[in-house]
């Protein structure tokens, strides 16, 4: 029993929750502003779209992989249906299926290229990257409808507001939703066999292909949901931002990135949790848009994040070196 | 005699520009340990891929229980009954061991995979097996003698009727030879059929009922074990009767001087208070069971991981090592167990490989003097008499022998006149083996040094001019050639065991 204690300490998810709880303890205190419920909820509403591509590209990192085009892709799905809502009055649920359709396609063409046709994972989804870029920069500036015009209701799906003005209550049941993602894909990566073969794939590939696994299937798999989950960010995207800018996204999937990996996800892929990536991109949001807060510019995020990172990743590597002596 | 389960007739297959299967023949009994034996690059592992579908055969047919088969894949071969159990494991260290053994045909409950009934059952499995491993342990944390058992248990959890064993016993220390025999004993006595890969000779005679040998893709026999000696399979497998003959004493004079003193070293769990000395010319032997801290001790002497005390002396002064880069410097070369990970970069070429860590002595201005390179390199070729077609061969298509020689080159190159040979025959044949024992004969006689780490008895007692015995990361014991035994080093490599 009394081996609880370090087992605990040493789960790389509880040493990024108490992380959380710093910042925002920390938050709190030196800034007024952040206690106010709106900037909880603001803070809410930028961080789910992070989480959703987080989460996505959570598998294509524990098979060793990584998918670059999920920035890109996100504003380029978001741009498309957009467009697609304001000139071609589609409706609004139909441009979300589209959203994660379009996702979708595009996650299952780079698990093409790199599962079926061995092309590395790196520069596939960079060229999906500059392709959806390029497509996303040949449409227009669209802002999906607000809350107040027709086809405003999807906004609800993450924040519901009951009554108007300054007394509207907002409740950001998009959280609820979010985590009911994360905690159906932690089972999914840990109890079905998709999951259990993402992780096998990215320990040992070779092994996997000699039990006579369809690796193919599960490689493809993997960076199709990646896509899926890019598809359901640009829906959470075209949510917050007033209006989705053409030829955008670059470096949008770098923060999802680093959260999967402050999360816990190993650098060399076969082990990682979807909680943990939830908990990592909580510290990746709560650096870049609470530490204006807190006096500090824009640019910190970017340092410190960094920092955290190499942080993160030091763990990791500590801990497979103790492994790897201890045997 | 009962009839073969499984015949390969008249296999043949040809990739471009090689034959690499003419017209094979191989069967197996139930009931019965075939050994398949031949040098690097004989075809045994063509063969088996051949059977398991990996590759498809150009001719020739394959009967399993009566009636032509052709596997298209692993899997199939797996669902019909024929499992290969691979040379270099293959395990995924991030699953655990029950996760490992069903893996590919997963019990479910639905969606979700059901791993308390695949514990239980591998627990059945172990049972069977009569070994003792916990189906919830991380394979990764498992020693390969353990993880090789569950590669076993695996096997029989398909239900398979032949088991092909590829050169299993290549990691294991002796102890786990033994407890791997034991289960292929016991797995004969149950009526499946064995086909056992392997180079070390000794094992054929210990374990196997016959002996099918190859030699460049072609069958040349099979014998009955018991009825041949072990001439009579080398014959075969090379063509000559081959082997450097034994030492029985010492070939260092008494007065050679000492080269290396390490004085109670210390350095992780794995090393505890090791002194020993090595002098010109000398060959010392480091014996001991895997995990016996001489890999680390060589590791920690070359600096390659860190000491917490002890000194270190080349050639009477006292010298601080701290990184392989300072090692090195005092003419220290080691060549890993692990040529793959660690000795080579295979897919350069060999003049690539061999300047790897001088080529600074190559450079002119910012480039690299590519014709003085490829001289180096060819005199080592030549001394070392690698076989291959040119300096520029890549790496990756040389056979182990000429792989490990590279890595011999590179130190050469380097001028280090104290050699670390860590498992220096590991995974190469018999005809390549000898090679690397005559020409690790000739650098000790040119007056270099060599530190050999092994954990093949034999190797030991074939070259080693003194042996040092290492048990649990201390030195238990040390023996002059002339008075070593396989009885008096293993119970030194045993000591303090219970």
């Amino acid at each position: 029993m009394n081996k609880k204690k370090p087992k605990l300490l040493s789960d790389q998810r509880f040493i990024v929750l108490l992380v959380i709880i710093a910042l925002v303890v920390i938050y709190m205190i030196f800034s007024p502003e952040f206690r106010k419920y709106s900037s909880i909820l603001s803070m809410l509403d930028f961080s789910y779209y992070d989480v959703l591509m987080a989460v996505g590209v959570t598998f294509p990192l524990i098979t060793a992989g990584v998918d670059l085009s999920i920035g890109t892709g996100m504003v380029c799905y978001a741009l498309v249906a957009g467009r697609l809502i304001r000139d071609f009055n589609c409706p609004v649920l139909v441009a979300m299926l589209l959203c994660v359709l379009f996702g979708t396609i595009v996650g299952f063409v780079n698990g093409n290229l790199i599962g079926v046709m061995g092309l590395p994972p790196f520069l596939a989804t960079l060229c999906t990257c500059m392709i959806t870029r390029g497509i996303s920069s040949m449409v227009m500036a669209t802002p999906w409808p607000t809350n107040k015009q027709p086809g405003g209701w999807f906004h609800s799906i993450f924040k519901l507001t009951f009554g108007t003005g300054r007394n509207a209550l907002k409740l950001p049941i998009g959280f609820v939703l979010v985590v009911l993602l994360v905690l159906i894909m932690e089972f999914v990566l840990n109890h079905t066999k998709f999951g259990r073969y993402t992780i096998a794939i990215g320990s040992n590939k070779e092994a996997v292909i000699l039990s006579g696994i369809n690796v193919k299937f599960y490689h493809v798999m993997a960076y199709t949901i990646c896509g899926t989950f890019a598809g359901l960010a640009a829906i959470a995207y075209a949510a917050v931002v007033p209006t989705v800018q053409p030829g955008t996204g670059a470096g949008l999937e770098l923060d999802a990135i680093g959260g999967v990996f402050v999360g816990g996800v190993s650098a060399t892929g076969g082990y990682g949790s979807v909680i943990g990536t939830l908990a990592g991109v909580f510290v990746i949001v709560l650096l870049k848009t609470g530490l204006p807060y807190v006096g500090l510019q824009a640019n910190w995020q970017q340092i410190i994040t960094g920092i955290v990172l190499i942080g993160a990743v030091m763990i990791d590597v500590a801990k497979r070196r103790r492994l790897a002596k201890e045997i | 005699m009962a009839d073969a389960i499984l015949t390969m007739e008249n296999i043949d297959k040809s990739f471009p520009g090689v034959h690499a299967l003419d017209h094979v023949h191989f069967d197996v009994r139930c009931g019965e340990v075939h050994a398949l034996m031949g040098e690097n690059g004989a075809g045994k592992s063509t063969l088996m891929k051949v059977l398991t579908g990996i590759y498809t055969k150009d001719s020739g047919t394959i009967t399993y229980e009566g009636k032509e088969v052709e596997f298209r894949n692993t899997r199939e071969a797996q669902d019909a009954g024929i499992v290969i159990v691979h040379q270099e494991l293959n395990m995924v260290g991030d699953l655990t061991v029950a996760q490992n053994i069903f893996i590919g045909r997963e019990f479910m409950k639905g969606f979700k995979i059901d791993d308390k009934k695949m514990i239980e059952e591998s627990n059945k499995l172990f049972d069977e097996l009569k070994i003792s491993i916990d189906p919830k342990a991380k394979m990764s944390d498992l020693t390969v003698g353990k993880q090789q058992m569950c590669e076993i248990a695996k096997a029989i959890s398909h239900k398979a009727k032949v088991i092909v064993f590829d050169e299993p016993s290549a990691a294991l220390t002796e102890k786990e030879i033994e407890d791997l025999f034991a289960i292929i004993r016991d797995l004969r006595e149950k009526g499946l059929a064995i086909v056992y890969i392997s180079h070390r000779m000794d094992e054929i005679k210990v374990i196997t009922d016959r002996v099918t040998v190859m030699r460049d893709g072609g069958y040349i026999g099979t014998l009955i074990t018991k009825d041949c000696t072990k001439e009579d399979i080398i014959n075969m497998m090379v063509g000559r009767v081959i082997y450097e003959e034994p030492k029985t004493k010492s070939s260092v004079p008494a007065d050679a001087p000492v080269v290396l003193k390490v004085e109670h070293l210390n350095a992780g769990r794995m090393v505890k208070d090791v002194s020993f000395e090595l002098r010109k010319g000398e060959i010392l032997g480091f014996s001991g069971l895997m995990g016996a801290g001489r890999t680390e001790t060589a590791r920690a002497v070359f600096g390659a991981d860190p000491k917490t005390s002890g000194d270190i002396y080349v050639n009477g002064e006292k010298v601080t090592i701290n990184s392989p880069q300072d090692a090195v410097k005092c003419g220290i070369g080691y060549l890993s167990e692990d040529r793959k990970r660690y000795g080579i970069v295979v897919q350069k070429t060999i003049t690539e490989n061999s300047t790897l860590a001088t080529l600074e002595e190559y450079v002119k201005g910012i480039f690299i003097n590519k014709s003085e390179e490829k001289k180096i390199t060819e005199r080592y070729i030549d001394e070392l008499s690698t076989k291959t077609p040119s300096a520029d061969q890549l790496v990756v298509n040389l056979s182990g022998g000429n792989q490990q020689k590279v890595v011999i080159a590179k130190w050469l190159v380097r001028d280090c006149d104290i050699l670390i040979f860590d498992e220096p025959t590991r995974g190469i044949d018999v005809g390549a083996k000898n090679e690397i024992y005559k020409l690790m004969n000739k650098l000790a006689a040119e007056g270099k040094s060599i530190i050999m780490i092994s954990s093949e008895m034999t190797e030991i007692l074939r070259m080693s001019d003194r042996i040092i015995v290492m048990c649990e990361g201390r030195k238990t014991g040390e023996l002059d050639i002339s008075e070593a035994t396989q009885e008096k080093i293993m119970d030194k490599a045993t000591r303090d065991i219970a």
